[in-house]
């Protein structure tokens, strides 16, 4: 298979699966179960993503205590409940990031 | 399209879009510049490098087909892969459906096309916050707009310069800042602290599964339990 076609293959699954249910809900008719369950895919699909992102070094697992990505991600979901703020939220994020990974080094 | 002087015009929305887009672009643009560094660096022509942006348009399947790509994987293996890493669209798709129901099928295409994970994030925030519906695609096509012209270019800049990126930079760090910027605020109730928390967890003990199928069963775990405890409509 060309690398061009490969590529094209992919862009069409990757729209074809962000095209499905946009589509398909105006045909069919939904269970309310899973009207309900709409509402949960933002926060589920996304904590999903965070926490392992948080606890991951070059793509290995690190749960321990001196992995400093685990305290500036804390530091920053007290910043983004108290103010609601993105770019505060990332800020204090990344300077938290730096400062841990400077505490650590020295510890 | 009715262009009145209430705050609810096409154009309004869309700048809207545009604006609540434009903080999580910090978060993109390093993903952006790592992408067309790393599709260099892999010896991916520019042409296709920058196709892959364009065509796929999704970071995290982009990173790990250019990676296949370098290592001489098999075309079908890719698919199967860009496929498998991509299916937490169709959650995406399904949740942003009752939102677009009454726009032009060429609208459902352009919608569709533009539906990444940040993208889709701040417009899913606004509409849960928001109850008025009008001109609401147009919000939609500001953030998604803003998103794809900042993953094009910054995908270009990767490639222009390439390796000389420096690699020690925590620059990965500010896409799940991003997130938990908007995750945080909307866990207004019992049953979305649960969920997020089921799914973090989750996420990190099915962290090995191949594909990253596990972010899936986490995703579903997480909205699985949040159903369970909001219980039953009274």
């Amino acid at each position: 298979m060309s690398l061009w076609l490969v590529i094209l293959l992919a862009g069409l699954l990757t729209f074809g699966t962000r095209l499905s249910f946009i589509l398909l809900l105006d045909r069919i008719k939904v269970p309310d179960w899973f009207r309900r369950a709409l509402r949960f895919v933002p926060v589920a699909v996304l904590s999903a993503i965070i926490l392992p992102d948080l606890a991951t070094h070059n793509t290995a697992l690190d749960l321990s205590l001196r992995n400093p990505q685990l305290y500036a991600g804390a530091l920053a979901v007290l910043v983004a409940w108290r103010t609601k703020n993105i770019l505060l939220t990332i800020i204090a994020g990344m300077v938290a990031l730096l400062v841990f990974q400077a505490l650590l080094r020295i510890l | 399209m009715n262009e009145s002087t209430t705050p609810t015009t096409p154009r309004h929305k869309f700048w809207r879009g545009v604006r609540d887009e434009a903080p999580i672009l910090l978060g993109v643009a390093p993903f952006g510049l790592i992408f067309g560094a790393l599709a260099i660096d892999a010896h991916i022509a520019v042409p296709v490098a920058q196709a892959m942006s364009s065509i796929i348009f999704a970071g995290a399947s982009q990173l790990i087909a250019a990676q296949m790509i370098a290592t001489g994987t098999s075309g079908l293996v890719i698919l199967l892969v860009v496929f498998v890493v991509n299916l937490r669209h169709a959650l995406y798709s399904a949740s942003v459906a009752p939102h677009v129901r009454h726009v032009t099928l060429g609208w459902k295409f352009l919608l569709a096309y533009l539906l990444t994970d940040e993208a889709y994030a701040v417009t899913i925030t606004h509409y849960n916050q928001e109850g008025d519906p009008a001109n609401k695609h147009w919000y939609y096509l500001g953030t998604g707009l803003t998103l794809w012209t900042t993953w094009q270019v910054s995908t270009a800049i990767g490639i222009f310069i390439g390796a000389q990126l420096p690699q020690d930079w925590p620059l990965g760090f500010v896409l799940p800042l991003t997130f938990i910027a908007l995750v945080v605020p909307a866990l207004k109730d019992k049953s979305s602290v649960v969920t997020a928390i089921t799914a973090a967890l989750v996420g990190v003990m099915t962290f090995g599964f191949p594909l990253k199928t596990g972010l899936l069963v986490a995703a579903f775990i997480g909205i699985l339990t949040g159903l369970l405890v909001e219980g039953r409509p009274k």
